[in-house]
């Protein structure tokens, strides 16, 4: 292995400074999914997904996320960027009822914060 | 047997072993099962904790997933030591290894196609906050409007103030994406965290991921790091190393 291909220092103290929604949001939204033996996994896991993201999406100032600014106009008024969060956040509630439809009993309810 | 098998990654078989005290989820060790040219990083894990009901009761207990997610995590970080893994997402259990063989013989052409694509990147995530606002001046505070029209003045100035604050974070994190953009070879966005589970003050405007070639690490950290002091009332955050799990999810 070359000096340059070695895997770099962590940055900071140990992990990175990562915190735990650093990991979830990679161990648990990115990576590849493959479908093993247990089936509901995949399903449990995207419910549980949206359920963080609904948390995420629910902060009372929805303009002070500034979610998809950079795939958008930039000249974007604040306004239209509230109204994306809001409508981004009724798909991902009609995602998860449409998914309890799917599997009853399985799902978290949207109300209990993890 | 109550007992099932955990894949953690997949992976070109190592030049270098692991670590010989690695433990992954539950404390067991992780073992290579070679198959086909490829690598399956696996561990015994417990059937009540990830069969269907089993892991649908634990995955609503915040502290077993964040242990999970930590071991999960831990494990991908001793092989990106020594290789460059492709991770797969959490809970990805079989009943044997028999199974995982027939994963690898279906899946092998793209998990090839993905580790040529990731070998020798990492991902960095770089995240953007707004400190919380400063506390009014007290002389403003203290003294009362005396009209309706000096509290309704007063309250726009406030507002303006603020809208101010979120303009000039916005441009902040426009002009370091594009800097940082230009410094990696792909990128990915991740939603704002939620501070409530990342523990972090500030609301988070950026959350992004960038897929940097090990060689260019040092010029991208000493970039970010530059950026720190630029704007006061503006916080960067630099995590990394990471296993590119952001970009192995799909074709690039």
């Amino acid at each position: 292995m070359t000096t340059a291909s070695r895997f770099p220092e962590p940055y900071g103290q140990s992990g990175g400074g990562a915190n735990l929604a650093d990991i979830l949001e990679r161990v648990l939204d990115k990576g590849v999914v493959i479908a093993g033996d247990i089936k509901i996994n995949l399903l449990d896991i995207e419910l549980l997904t949206i359920k963080l993201r609904l948390v995420i999406a629910s902060v009372d100032k929805a303009k002070e996320m500034g979610i998809d600014w950079w795939e958008t106009d930039p000249a974007l008024s604040s306004r239209a960027r509230q109204n994306e969060l809001a409508k981004e956040n009724a798909e991902l509630r009609e995602r998860l009822e449409r998914l309890q439809e799917l599997a009853p009993g399985s799902v978290p309810t949207e109300e209990e914060a993890p | 047997m109550s007992a099932l098998r955990y894949v953690y990654a997949v992976c070109r078989p190592l030049d270098a072993p692991l670590q010989a005290e690695l433990t992954g989820i539950g404390g067991a060790p992780p073992a290579l099962l070679h198959h086909h040219g490829l690598v399956a990083v696996v561990s015994t894990v417990p059937e009540a904790d990830f069969d269907e009901q089993g892991l649908r009761a634990r995955l609503e207990d915040l502290d077993w997933l964040s242990a999970t997610a930590r071991a999960h995590q831990g494990v991908i970080a001793a092989l990106s030591t020594v290789t460059t893994p492709l991770p797969l997402r959490l809970a990805t259990v079989f009943r044997d290894d028999s199974g995982i063989r027939a994963m690898i013989e279906s899946r092998e052409d793209d998990f090839r196609r993905a580790l040529d694509r990731l070998e020798g990147r990492v991902e960095w995530g770089v995240k953007v906050f707004v400190e919380s606002e400063p506390a009014e001046p007290a002389a403003a505070q203290a003294a009362k409007p005396a009209s309706g029209r000096d509290y309704l003045r007063s309250r726009r100035r406030h507002s303006e103030a603020h809208e101010e604050r979120w303009q000039q974070a916005e441009s902040f994190a426009r002009s370091l994406h594009e800097r940082l953009s230009l410094h990696s070879e792909d990128f990915r966005m991740h939603p704002a965290q939620n501070s409530a589970l990342s523990g972090a003050s500030g609301q988070n405007v950026l959350n992004a991921a960038y897929l940097v070639p090990r060689s260019g690490c040092e010029e991208f950290v000493e970039l970010v790091d530059r950026t720190k002091d630029e704007t006061p009332g503006i916080r960067v955050e630099l995590t990394g190393p990471w296993a590119a799990y952001s970009f192995s999810g799909e074709e690039a």
